[in-house]
């Protein structure tokens, strides 16, 4: 039986062009709307199957918004359980900051007798983009972390994560507890059922304020790069322009 | 001072490290010439010694030992925070890849102090103010390390990687610094076999041939794999060819795949989403073949062919057949 | 990048189905030089269109939009890109059921396939239904999907085929050019277009081109959710986009719709989101595209389970999941009713908020209305003109559609009044009334009281005269006070406000040019004549009808109706001649009616002006000054809608609440009582016989089946002249016939008393067909006090428009017994007008 706790954020969709707050602290998802990233998708997904194989129980768990409760609940949809709103503006916090509230969280609820074996995160947040959340809950509860992680299994309270390194696939033992950050790519996120959905809905939300006053981001504003000037070269329609297109590989040097 | 960790692959010091020690230099030629320092960990191939003296590295300390055999993050991290308290060095930096990410968060973790990701330039050293691209690249952050170390890594092909004006003649440390057990807990304990088709091939061809959903099925990716082939390039494919699958997550470019920068990029029925424009966009030269003359992929190109790339692609594969008699 | 051209004889601006649809119909029409723009690509440029789940349903309860769906369905089926499902409206309550009965009226009314079904009638097309969720259901085998990007693709092609079209992508429009109230230019990113037309057929977006021209298009983009679940089994087994019927889940407000193997659930059930057009992300802003926008669950959610409930086989399968769900932006009105038509600004037209379901009967309509200046199917009701200014405003459509939204598969009382943004026009009685607890309608904006509470203590003296209604449905949004009111006018007198009426004058010289060649009748009749008269369209159709009263040589007041009044003010003002003048004169001056068998003594008391008989002659007018109420001098125009001796009073505003108070006042001892609406519009009116425009009389009728043609037509030219001499000249096809109930009792036992809508079939409930093709039914119903009958209004086939005609009148899917009894304009109460005089 393998708990499992899962942190997401409520991010904007990235998908589309990127609009700023008028405070220029934060991606605005007013048009595209709201998500977590593909990698946290991945990290749900890898949750709620090792739930699912164990008996155990999939936590999900954010810092934001009362609107990121959207995301909680289309994380409980997908076959998490349980689920906790650490209610807090998540701006103002920065990844220590994020971390730490984390980590209050995980050792309360070892406190109370329902600690969780694995605690896994997205690889990086797709609006911060700040790589070290993962890093940083894991010394603040002086667990081990792998990074990276496509796939992973428990047998034996030893965790085999599988990370695709810079030289080919590298497999981690570790013993649980422990914390893994979940890069995209490993599995296949599920979309909710019908049923799932009407599930979630009546899963009743383990809300939090945070633990401490945040430190913060260290962000003076965020800008949006100057747009290029096009200036694309047509070298024709249709395959007419195939021979126009092999000059250019020649010019190129490409063969 | 300035200290670096820097990768190796199998022909020396990787790409991107390198351009970290251009973007290294122009900060210490801020600084009144400050020195740099390079970590490098476990094997380092001859050529990389040449590398190092060309590219400006004053001082470097290579760490060895069976404790460094296999990757672990914190225990490398350890290392590095060993030689940065011996050294005093007020900067650590590394590349944006994946492990310089990784290294760079744990000693951040460790020191805690705040790390800046993916950085593209600096502002001003008091205080020390840097831009790093947010967003998968499509909006930028002003951000300040107001703590000494200042930890950070440079965004890839953000810097070009350009020999120093001068070289030198880097001082060698060997080093083996002992690590703590609690360390050693996450390494690496097994390695597989580099799969053939892997994203390696992605990342590091010349070119580039990309297919997205104008390739209208699992089945329509014949033509711009044979033009791949006869160009020695790889495969590409957004987000939504992987999502409804039709090829494998390792093919994607984007923000959550690959990111490429070859010679030549050739997007085929790519509209150009921002997803995926910050995986290609540092690509040298794009070519677009996509039927609507407004897709953004189309307007951000430097070439553009308007047709459906069913009837182009198969064009260009008959012309370089042609010549090539 | 691609250019525009630089000259255009109409811009249409909107490549959706409507766009499409209006280049095609433009081009077979005969125009040439069309340009298309959109700021989208193709074939899909991100409209309301590119999302729309894309099925019809062909029953409602509105003529205008059930004809405009027809003809799109058979659009769609020459194209080939109609697939026939068949569908049903299921209830899962009694009321709906009577809904349901409702809407078989109307499909028999308008001639459209369709009967009531069991639960098990549905299991059996639909088997994944739990049938055990509802009692039963109306059933349409004609429902089906469409393929509106096809569709629009090949609509677009004709044009081009024709030489007569030019589309242009992913242009965006800057700015409109008027001048002279003419639109000149279009002014967009790629280049400007010289044009003498442009279509606004862009809409969500079209609210902000009209901006750009000064017109106000007052629709809002509102969201629409929906899901889509699979692939389930069930669906995945057939082949096709669809095999199985549409379901209407009527009491959840949502649908059920396949789509190969997935099946989507739309609903209306949640709260109106609304968006402003500036809002509308662009298309890199978007997700998916700028009005499919990021779906908010929330909502949706209580809709799951209700949806779950109706299928739980089918979208609680395995392996059915939510793949795809969208708050769909669509265009919502103040009224339901598209916006078509030229706006103000001459050359400027629109074509917007319209569904796929009518989307090429509309780009029909309004090419031929474009180019010939008519349409086969009447769009009154859609009219861009109808709009008075309290309407033009974002904050009306916004309070308007936030309350209609939850309505859009409601039952909604053919009498209905809306509750929010009330209290718009008030006339100056409006205290007075208040006092009187009047009941409030509203008309273009304006309270008018329908009935009075004061005069409830009427009832018991009249007892069963008036015609008391036991059953809910009958008697909402009604009293029996109303016929209490009828009949004291008739023994008394009835004082009423029409402040709504629509008053506006033309002046100066073409005045009388301009009058006579908008209206029928002969205009150029004495000074301080009163001319009743229908307005027609080129093509004979009433556009309205309405009241001249000539105040001078080159002066004329005209004074309509006010729900339709902005059109008709409209109409005069685009058919002005010379140097002639139209002031609106609405704001200015209150109307007050005074009828009854005492009005004169009434108005004797008030004014030393001679108002006998021959003093004061009937369908004349002139200026009178009052000993009572201020002193104030009226107009006073001696006319009758309710079939009683009588005045017109046209009272500056500020005189009017003195002039009512002294009119009710010295009434007092002659019985005389306020009367509202009720009686003017319905009891009063029918019992004469009197058409009402937008009931009996509109653009596809004749003055001839009207049966209101006279002796001789005037020798002055007016629009739909030659057309209406070649009606004359012809047998008509239908004749209007008033009716009588005959009996009212239903199976129940309980009396039922139709409100109009209704078909008339013979006793035997078979179909009767008129010369049009058409199918009769009641134009309008009410209670004739003073014959103790329900009446009601019909155009019939000839052959059955012969007084003493035996019929039947189907309710509720019963019928009752009705007789023909008049068969033209005369009267059933005072055939000879004696009591006018």
């Amino acid at each position: 039986m393998v708990n499992v706790l899962v942190c997401v954020k409520r991010v904007p969709d990235s998908s589309s062009q990127v609009v700023l707050t008028p405070d220029n602290q934060a991606v605005d998802g007013r048009h595209a709307g709201f998500t977590v990233s593909s990698h946290e998708e991945c990290a749900i997904e890898l949750a709620v199957r090792l739930a699912e194989a164990t008996g155990g129980l999939a936590t999900v768990l954010t810092l934001g918004p009362a609107e990121a409760t959207e995301q909680l609940r289309s994380a409980l949809a997908v076959g998490c359980g349980a689920a906790v709103h650490i209610e807090a503006d998540g701006v103002a916090f920065g990844p220590a900051d994020v971390a730490r509230e984390i980590a209050a969280v995980v050792r309360s609820h070892e406190a109370e007798g329902r600690g969780h074996d694995l605690v896994l995160l997205g690889n990086d947040a797709s609006d911060t983009g700040d790589f070290q959340v993962g890093i940083r809950l894991a010394y603040a509860l002086g667990l081990p972390v792998v990074n990276g992680v496509s796939t992973l299994e428990v047998a034996d309270g030893v965790v085999s994560a599988h990370v695709d390194g810079p030289d080919g696939p590298e497999t981690y033992s570790v013993p649980t507890p422990m914390v893994a950050t979940v890069l995209e790519g490993g599995v296949e996120p599920r979309y909710p059922t019908l049923k799932g959905r009407i599930g979630a809905k009546k899963v009743e939300l383990e809300t939090r304020s945070a633990a401490t006053q945040p430190a913060g981001a260290h962000r003076v504003r965020l800008r949006l790069p100057p747009p290029a000037p096009t200036t694309v070269e047509i070298l024709g329609e249709g395959p007419e322009a195939a021979p126009s297109v092999v000059d250019l590989f020649e010019k190129l040097g490409i063969r | 001072m300035i200290l670096l960790w820097l990768e190796c692959d199998a022909n020396g010091v990787t790409e991107i490290s390198l351009e970290t020690v251009a973007f290294a230099r122009s900060l210490s030629a801020a600084g009144g010439g400050i020195v740099i320092r390079a970590a490098l960990f476990g094997d380092v191939p001859e050529a990389a010694r040449d590398q190092l003296a060309a590219h400006g590295v004053d001082e470097v300390h290579h760490v060895t030992g069976s404790a460094y055999d296999a990757y672990s993050g914190a225990a490398w991290a350890s290392a590095l925070q060993d030689i940065r308290e011996r050294t005093t060095c007020v900067v650590v930096a590394a590349a944006g890849s994946p492990r310089g990410n990784e290294v760079i968060a744990h000693l951040a973790a460790r020191l805690d102090v705040p790390m800046a990701a993916n950085v593209l330039s600096f502002s001003g050293l008091a205080p020390f103010e840097v831009t790093r691209q947010v967003a998968g690249g499509s909006a930028l952050e002003d951000m300040r390390l107001p703590r000494r170390p200042a930890l950070f890594t440079v965004a890839g092909h953000s810097w070009t990687a350009t020999p120093a004006d001068q070289r030198t003649t880097p001082v060698w440390h060997e080093e083996s610094p002992a690590v703590a057990e609690a360390d050693l807990i996450a390494r690496v304990s097994a390695r597989g076999e580099a799969k053939e088709d892997s994203s390696g091939a992605l990342t590091s061809s010349r070119v580039v041939v990309g297919a997205g959903r104008g390739a209208g099925g699992p089945n329509g990716f014949g033509g711009v794999m044979e033009l791949a082939e006869m160009l020695d390039g790889a495969l590409g494919v957004s987000r939504v060819v992987t999502s409804l699958g039709w090829r494998p997550h390792h093919e994607q470019i984007g923000q959550t795949g690959s990111r490429i920068s070859p010679e030549l990029y050739i997007p085929c029925g790519i509209s150009g989403a921002i997803q995926h424009w910050a995986g290609c966009s540092s690509s040298k030269t794009i070519l677009a073949i996509n039927t609507d003359a407004e897709a953004p992929m189309v307007t951000k190109a430097h070439y553009a062919v308007i047709g459906d790339m069913h009837e182009v692609v198969p064009a260009i594969v008959a012309e370089l057949k042609r010549r090539a008699v | 990048m691609a250019e525009v051209p630089g000259h255009a004889r109409v811009v249409v601006i909107g490549a959706g189905i409507v766009g499409n649809s209006l280049v095609h119909h433009l081009a077979r029409l005969g125009w040439r030089d069309i340009v298309q723009i959109d700021k989208g690509p193709l074939p899909n440029p991100g409209g309301s269109t590119g999302h729309a789940s894309n099925f019809i349903f062909l029953t409602d309860h509105s003529r205008e939009i059930t004809d405009l769906t027809l003809d799109s369905v058979a659009q769609y089926k020459e194209m080939g890109v109609f697939t026939q499902s068949g569908g049903f409206e299921v209830a899962r309550t009694e009321e709906r059921m009577e809904e349901l009965r409702r809407r078989m009226s109307s499909a028999r009314a308008w001639g459209i396939e369709a009967e009531l079904v069991s639960p098990e009638f549905v299991q059996e097309k639909v088997p994944f239904l739990d049938s055990d969720q509802i009692i039963g259901a109306f059933w349409q085998p004609g429902v089906g999907v469409v393929d509106s990007l096809r569709a629009g693709t090949i609509m677009r092609e004709r044009a081009l085929e024709l030489g007569a079209l030019t589309t242009v992508p992913n242009v965006e429009v800057t700015g409109l050019d008027v001048e002279d109230g003419r639109i000149t230019h279009v002014r967009t990113d790629k280049g400007d277009i010289e044009t003498k037309y442009v279509v606004i057929a862009c809409g969500v977006w079209s609210p902000k081109i009209g901006d750009m021209a000064g017109v106000s298009i007052p629709l809002t983009p509102a969201v629409h959710q929906m899901i889509s679940v699979g692939p389930c089994p069930q669906l995945a087994e057939r082949e096709g986009e669809i095999s199985f019927p549409i379901v209407r889940d009527m009491d959840t407000f949502c649908y059920e719709r396949q789509h190969g193997a997935d099946m989507e659930v739309g609903s209306y059930a949640h709260r109106a989101i609304l968006m402003e057009p500036e809002d509308i992300p662009t298309i890199d802003q978007a997700k998916l595209s700028p009005t499919e926008l990021p779906f908010t669950s929330d909502d949706f959610d209580p809709q799951l389970e209700q949806a779950y409930e109706l299928m739980p086989d089918l979208l609680g399968a395995e392996g059915a999941e939510i793949r795809y769900a969208i708050n769909g932006l669509l265009s919502l009105t103040c009224d339901g009713s598209p916006i078509l038509g030229e706006s103000q600004v001459k050359g400027l037209w629109t074509a917007a908020a319209v569904w796929v379901k009518e989307g090429p009967g509309v780009g029909r309509a309004v090419a031929e209305w474009m180019t010939q200046g008519w349409s086969e199917i009447d769009l009154a009701h859609s009219d861009i003109s109808r709009f008075h200014g309290h309407q033009k405003r974002r904050e009306h459509t916004r309070l308007r559609t936030t309350e209609s939204f939850i309505k859009t598969y409601g039952i909604i009382h053919p009498a209905e009044q809306y509750e929010s943004d009330r209290n718009q026009r008030k006339s100056p009685m409006h205290e007075s009334q208040e006092k009187l607890g009047a009941f409030f309608y509203e008309t273009a904006g304006w309270e008018r009281p329908h009935w009075y509470e004061s005069n409830a203590p009427l009832l018991d003296q009249y007892g069963d005269a008036v015609m008391p209604r036991e059953h809910d449905w009958d008697s909402r949004w009604w009293s029996p006070i109303i016929n209490a009111e009828h009949l004291r006018m008739r023994e008394a007198a009835g004082v009423v406000d029409l402040t709504a009426f629509q008053v506006f004058d033309i002046e100066g010289p073409g005045a009388l040019e301009s009058v006579q060649q908008t209206c029928v009748a002969q205009c150029d009749a004495a000074v301080g004549k009163v001319i009743y008269t229908p307005v027609l369209d080129a093509n004979g159709g009433f556009r309205s009808d309405l009241t001249v009263m000539r105040l001078g040589d080159e002066r004329f007041r005209v004074v309509t109706g006010g729900a339709h009044g902005a059109s008709d003010q409209q109409w005069f003002s685009d058919h002005l001649v010379g140097e002639a003048t139209l002031t609106g004169r609405t704001d200015e001056i209150s109307t007050i009616g005074l009828w009854g068998p005492r009005a004169r003594d009434i108005l004797a008391s008030l004014t030393d002006a001679d108002v006998s008989d021959e003093g004061f002659p009937m369908l004349t007018c002139r200026e009178i000054t009052l000993t009572a109420g201020g002193g104030a001098t009226v107009l006073a125009s001696r006319i009758s809608y309710v079939g009683e001796l009588g005045w017109e009073l046209y009272v500056a505003m500020d005189d009017a609440a003195a002039v009512w108070d002294a009119l009710l006042e010295t009434g007092v001892t002659h019985g005389t009582v306020p009367v509202g609406i009720g009686v003017y519009g319905t009891t009063g009116r029918i019992e004469k016989g009197y058409r009402a425009y937008g009931f009996e009389l509109d653009a596809e009728r004749t003055i001839v089946e009207a049966g209101m043609q006279r002796p001789r037509v005037k020798a002055a030219e007016f629009v739909g002249r030659d057309a209406y001499l070649a009606q004359r000249a012809e047998t008509p096809k239908a004749v209007l016939c008033t009716l009588t109930v005959e009996d009212h009792r239903s199976t129940s036992g309980m009396k039922r008393y139709m409100l109009g809508g209704e078909p008339i079939l013979t006793r035997d409930g078979a179909t009767l067909t008129d010369g049009h093709g058409h199918h009769p039914y009641v134009t309008t119903a009410g209670s004739a006090p003073s014959l103790g009958k329900h009446v009601l209004l019909a155009y019939l086939p000839p052959e059955q428009a012969e007084i003493g005609t035996e019929l039947a009148v189907s309710y509720m899917e019963e019928l009752y017994p009705v007789v023909v009894r008049s068969v033209d304009a005369t009267a059933l109460f005072d055939p000879a007008n004696e009591r006018m005089h």
